[in-house]
């Protein structure tokens, strides 16, 4: 059919004139917004060490510079990778754990109706707990080790994860369950194949909130009871007034939950390319 | 017979009012016939399709397709519905793969068979290219590539062309046609376009407004192979189109005076 050929070619290999602009006007903004990032980074770690000691007492605010040598030590020491290691295993399990869950009771609950209203009065309430509130309770349970940690991330993260399942699977749109059915699709195709990839955007915006609060979760354990992980050292820290400490544990969580950050963004992107862009 | 419609109706209850979609209808379509269904906007021609399909249960009467009664979604079909139901999350190849895929045909077949069919909705060059990135006229042509790969013996077709411009509509037509031809399958095609009707159907079918019944129903006397270019200059054409205008303006009417 006439057409055919210019519209192939609409979207054939070579960069065209077009293309080729909007790289280069889209590269410039990206070189002026890394650029604006560093210098805002440069200014804020300055300004820090120039006020501390002379504008704010140096025990309340510490000092970049005191901050860092207090993370090289650890790093030599290898106290760091031991503290670190522990908190973001907890956080991994208790992230995990807490999706699995939610996501499959999501797609449950999403799938049969009336289960989900017979449930939804008890489900809305025990939302309505702060879930840090439950943390003493889990002490209680699982001890002062790696489980209560996991217990408290999980809890928070499975409410996430399953009421944007179940968000997500409501939304789906009947033609296409309809369409998979008369093409053939069982049960399980049409799970795999309209259910899971419709709810994906809603699945992954819970997974990506998730993700802090199931740092949030870990480090808050550690703050009531342990003797690992970086919410333990953050907490022993501050009993012997050593801000120092503090700060250096604060600056690795903040680094840690960038880099996680960074990572859900780039899963984001790739798992929801289908949709439109820009 | 293809499809045997026996005092098919719906009524749908809807926020405590009950809408009367369609009075009892009957119909019989046969094996290999190409039938228009024409009516004005809301007279229950999706309605219809859908309990072809079997996935609308019905509110009072019998549908048997190919010999079975219809009870449940009905996998000898392919359907075209209304709206797009091309999977946006797909490719233009996985969608097209997809019933081949649910209906357990072999990875090398089945590559076969979707180059085949994207060649022949001409659309060669976009099998990685996401719904959202093609055109409404493309992707109405996934959606025909999509029916038409599994080969199933009855196309029900809701308003397929209705997006597209008049040039590639009569081009489309044509394919169409060939296709039938080449295949014997049946076809029911719902259409807003008289023209279109006549220019394709063997039989075309009138309703009424809502709630939808059957008015008339007519033979085309044009004979096959048809050219969508030039059928419409024929005179037996004319004819057909004139008695079938005659049914249906009054009831686009009756619609508008609602
Ligand atoms: N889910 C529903 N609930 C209530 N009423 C409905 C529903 N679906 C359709 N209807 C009603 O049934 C009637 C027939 O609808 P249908 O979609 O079959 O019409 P149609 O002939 O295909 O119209 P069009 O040509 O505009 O596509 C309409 O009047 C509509 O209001
Ligand atoms: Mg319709």
């Amino acid at each position: 059919m006439a057409g055919h050929a210019d519209e192939a070619a609409a979207i054939g290999g070579g960069k065209s004139a077009a293309v080729a602009a909007w790289d280069a006007e889209n590269s410039a903004r990206r070189r002026l917004i890394l650029i604006g990032r560093i210098v805002v980074g440069v200014v804020f770690v300055s300004f820090w060490e120039f006020s501390s000691g002379r504008l704010i007492d140096k025990l309340f605010v510490s000092s970049p510079s005191a901050v860092s040598s207090r993370l090289w030590k650890w790093l030599l020491e290898g106290s760091l990778w031991n503290h670190l290691s522990i908190t973001l295993y907890a956080t991994a399990l208790g992230f995990i754990i807490g999706s699995l869950v939610g996501f499959v009771l999501g797609l449950l609950f999403g799938r049969f109706q009336t289960v989900a209203d017979i449930f939804d009065p008890y489900i809305t309430a025990l939302y309505s707990i702060p879930k840090i509130a439950l943390a003493p309770l889990f002490i209680i349970w699982f001890g002062i080790g790696i489980e209560s940690k996991v217990a408290v991330s999980a809890s928070i993260v499975f409410f996430v994860v399953f009421l944007n399942t179940y968000a997500g699977v409501r939304d789906v749109n009947p033609i296409f369950v309809h369409a998979t059915r008369i093409m053939g699709g069982n049960e399980l195709h049409v799970l795999r194949h309209v259910m899971i990839p419709s709810a994906a955007s809603w699945v992954i915006t819970g997974l990506k909130v998730s993700v802090p609060y199931a740092l949030v979760g870990t480090v808050i354990g550690e703050f009531m009871s342990s003797n690992r992980g970086i919410g333990f050292i953050i907490a022993q820290a501050t009993g012997l007034f050593d801000t120092t400490s503090v700060f250096a544990g604060l600056v690795l969580l903040g680094v840690v939950g960038a880099i996680i950050n960074v990572a859900l963004r780039h899963a984001e992107t790739w798992l929801l390319r289908w949709k439109a862009s820009n | 017979m293809s499809i045997v419609i026996r005092g098919a109706a719906k009524r749908y209850v809807s926020r405590g009012r009950e809408i009367r979609a369609l009075d009892p209808v009957d119909l019989d379509i046969k094996a290999g016939e190409f039938i228009a269904f024409v009516g004005p906007s809301g007279c229950g021609k999706s309605t219809l399709l859908n309990m072809v399909a079997g996935i609308l249960p019905m509110t009072g009467g019998t549908i048997s397709h190919d010999g079975k009664p219809v009870s449940g979604i009905n996998r000898a079909v392919g359907y075209m519905t209304q709206v797009d139901s091309v999977l946006p999350w797909h490719t233009v190849f996985d969608n097209v793969e997809l019933p081949l895929k649910f209906r357990g045909v072999p990875v090398a077949e089945r590559r076969r068979r979707v180059t085949e069919m994207l060649a022949l909705v001409n659309l060669t060059g976009f099998e990685n290219s996401f719904p959202i990135e093609l055109s409404g006229g493309m992707r109405k042509r996934v959606a025909l590539a999509q029916v038409l790969v599994y080969d199933p013996t009855t196309l029900l077709m809701d308003e397929p062309f209705g997006a597209l411009d008049a040039q590639l509509k009569l081009m489309m037509q044509a394919q169409l046609l060939s296709i039938w031809q080449a295949t014997g399958k049946t076809v029911v095609f719902v259409t807003h376009d008289l023209a279109e009707a006549v220019t394709l159907a063997n039989r075309v079918v009138v309703f009424s407004g809502r709630p939808g019944r059957i008015k008339v129903i007519e033979t085309v006397p044009l004979s096959y192979p048809r050219d969508p270019f030039k059928v419409r200059f024929n005179p037996q054409f004319e004819t057909a189109y004139g008695t079938l205008w005659a049914a249906l303006a009054p009831e686009i009417a009756k619609g508008e005076a609602i």
